[in-house]
């Protein structure tokens, strides 16, 4: 099932599909090393809309609501 | 030889550049604490070298100021050996820049650093295989304990004498095929590393462009063709062609030469982010944490000030009965006697335990989990959730906060976020609050102040994001792991700081302090007073006071010590009530940055700005003087 990063519960696993529009977005998140086909757990959301925690390749990367409104990944599990 | 250290942020390139220069450089334990670059000489097997810390970067493409300035110290060809700094523990990601690196055909060195960390995450690296697979020797060190950093500098060395450029990492044949292309349109003029340039305007790096745009008008026409080639080819955009080409070459390379051998091991920490970081127990303990930092400065500074002070009083009045109160030579022995009461008396006692506790918060990687919590309230003030790192560092000292802002992508967002960190209370002010207010009055009324502090600068910055409105990027943001701090870099950092204070603080100081005895003596201080009437007079202060003002522009700890000196007293409540006590010290809070950040916004923001921000700072401050009187006056 695809759907955004904001939607995904804490704890679970999914792969990045596409980074929706933004190029500043696109190259910031693969400076980190966040690509495409890439599986990144949830780890939590922030209260009050903030930032969701993520990590991917062993480090842990906050990304603010609407930047993850703007990835689009796949439930694997 | 000189030697650069280059790598991603908080990889721990600071931390080396200090164990092989002495502390120079602060270290913390967030992205973004270096954002310019600092030199030292240091000896190699008997060879003086030049040993450069680099701003950290996450690429050679920029996207702040300060990584700009990395960028562009590594491509003005002034390094003659870089080490690239590398978290052993994020190998994957780290070598996406290695790879860039290399491409800048400059002798290298990688240093796996923080090896202990990628052990306990189960990551065991082949040095060996790794440096035969990118043709440069591989070191693994500990940077916090030295280990390894001999090895280190001594391979750079050999790099260097050998002139072993690294290798050509290859990507996949149609690639290439456009790569070559593109380097045989590039002029022989470009003084820049041709594979390298190729690979970057085929990025889409705005600053290559412009550089290829700049030689030959031609070449930059083919650059957007092959651009198109590329993405035609692979149905997406050439700069991601390229990144996804350097990433998989990345995993690619760690697969090789590293192998996870056991799942991380249960670590404790990941327990304790999940209470730091809780969407409500966080912000509890984050009150809690402010709270007692508030406390332990309070508490040490407390039991300082009371018995230095009498220790001065009593020295002063013993100098005044042997030299007899009214001679010159009085006038300025008791000049520099209270210039050094009050740096020993006053200000000492709480600049020490603040700075310590400070060093401690940032180098075990509170500030991080600050940033997570609070970005949606920095939201709401407009403003991106990195700014909350200038803003913090504002409590050490405004000047090193306002370089900080480079960390932040957006102009805008640099001059909103530097006028609200010249708001913030740094060490010299906190001394003020500390001596004066909770000493004086009660801890509480300095915990207000405070409190007032952060609401005004929430205001501040809400009513500068409605004037200046931009749509804030949203937060992306390494939370790094916490670091057991070591006891050494946390006092050395504590120790650099103070020095600060010692060396150029406390001589004005002194000086200021005789500059006054004198001023009293030929009865020029009440032309001074006189003139800045209207203010002492709206705000109901003493008309004595109007000097220590002024003073108070050159160094914030200036107008509290004169204070005593102005007053003639240091029980300043014999002579100033509460309310006055209060008003002076908001006054002081708030009014005018100190000329060190007036230099500094001048730089940062530019002229107007600074000015501006001048302007807004005293406007503020009168203001809320004015308000603090009235409500005093209500409640006493």
């Amino acid at each position: 099932m695809i759907t955004t990063l904001d939607r995904i519960r804490s704890k679970r696993n999914v792969k990045v599909v596409e980074v929706i529009g933004g190029w500043g977005l696109q190259r910031h998140l693969s400076h980190l090393g966040i690509h495409p086909g890439d599986i990144l757990t949830v780890i939590r959301h922030a209260a009050m809309g903030g930032p969701i925690l993520i990590t991917i390749h062993g480090s842990q990367i906050a990304i603010g609501r609407g930047m993850a409104s703007r990835i689009a990944v796949e439930d694997t599990e | 030889m000189r030697v650069a250290l280059a790598g991603q942020p908080n990889c721990g390139k600071s931390t080396i550049f200090n164990y092989v220069s002495g502390y120079r450089a602060i270290t913390s334990n967030f992205p973004g604490t270096t954002v310019r670059y600092t030199a030292s000489q240091i000896y190699v097997d008997g060879h003086t070298c030049e040993c450069i810390d680099l701003p950290g970067t996450y690429s050679l493409t920029s996207t702040d100021a300060a990584e700009y300035e990395a960028r562009k110290y590594l491509l003005s060809g002034g390094a003659d050996v870089i080490i690239n700094v590398v978290d052993a523990s994020l190998l994957s990601r780290s070598l996406e820049l290695t790879f860039q690196l290399m491409e800048l055909e400059i002798p290298m060195v990688l240093c796996l650093n923080m090896m202990d960390e990628a052990r306990r995450k189960g990551i065991e690296i082949d040095l060996k295989r790794l440096s035969s697979l990118l043709g440069i020797p591989v070191v693994g060190t500990i940077g916090v304990k030295g280990r390894g950093l001999k090895e280190l500098f001594s391979e750079s060395l050999n790099v260097f004498e050998r002139g072993r450029k690294p290798k050509t990492i290859q990507y996949s044949r149609d690639v290439e095929e456009i790569i070559e292309l593109m380097i045989g349109y590039l002029g022989d003029d470009l003084m820049l590393p041709k594979r390298l340039t190729a690979i970057k305007v085929l990025e889409n790096d705005e600053n290559f462009i412009a550089i290829v745009r700049d030689r030959n008008e031609d070449s930059s026409k083919r650059v957007g063709e092959l651009q198109n080639i590329l993405s035609n080819r692979h149905g997406r955009s050439s700069d991601m062609v390229i990144s996804s080409e350097r990433h998989s070459q990345a995993m690619n390379t760690f697969e090789k030469a590293a192998k996870v051998i056991h799942p991380p091991k249960r670590d404790v920490r990941v327990q304790v982010d999940n209470i730091v970081m809780h969407p409500y127990v966080g912000y509890i303990i984050l009150i809690l944490v402010f709270y007692g930092f508030f406390n332990f400065v309070f508490g040490i500074g407390e039991k300082g000030e009371g018995p230095l002070m009498g220790m001065f009083e009593f020295l002063s009045q013993f100098l005044g009965e042997t030299l007899g109160g009214e001679s010159v030579g009085f006038l300025i022995l008791n000049g520099i006697l209270q210039g050094i009461a009050g740096g020993i008396a006053i200000v000492l006692p709480y600049l020490v335990p603040f700075l310590i506790g400070l060093a401690l918060l940032e180098d075990v990687g509170y500030l991080p989990r600050v940033a997570f919590l609070m970005d949606s309230f920095m939201h709401r003030i407009g403003l991106h959730g990195k700014s909350i790192f200038p803003l913090m560092l504002g409590y050490g000292c405004n000047v090193p906060a306002i370089m900080g802002t480079r960390i932040l992508e957006s102009e805008r967002d640099r001059f909103i976020v530097s006028l609200l960190a010249s708001l913030v209370p740094c060490a010299a002010r906190t001394t003020i609050i500390f001596g004066l207010v909770a000493f004086f009055i009660s801890p509480n009324a300095a915990l207000a102040i405070y409190a007032l502090n952060i609401a005004v600068i929430a205001i501040s910055g809400r009513i500068l994001s409605i004037i200046l409105p931009e749509v804030s990027p949203g937060m992306i943001m390494e939370i790094p792991v916490y670091h057991l701090p070591s006891i050494r870099t946390t006092l050395a950092k504590s120790w650099y700081r103070i020095r600060e204070f010692i060396v150029i603080a406390w001589p004005m100081l002194i000086v200021g302090s005789v500059i006054l005895s004198m001023m009293e003596f030929w009865g020029m201080d009440r032309l001074l007073n006189a003139m800045l009437w209207p203010i002492t007079y709206i705000l109901g202060l003493p008309e004595a006071v109007g000097t220590t003002l002024i003073f108070g522009i050159l160094r914030k700890e200036l107008s509290m010590i004169m204070l005593v000196q102005a007053l003639d007293t240091p029980h300043v409540l014999t002579v100033m009530s509460k309310v006055q006590v209060l008003v002076f010290t908001v006054f002081v809070v708030f009014y005018i940055p100190c000329l060190a950040t007036i230099a500094i916004l001048w730089r940062e923001i530019g002229s107007k700005r600074a000015l501006f921000t001048v302007l807004f700072t005293f406007i503020l401050a009168i203001g809320l003087a004015l308000a603090t009187r009235g409500v005093g006056a209500f409640i006493w």
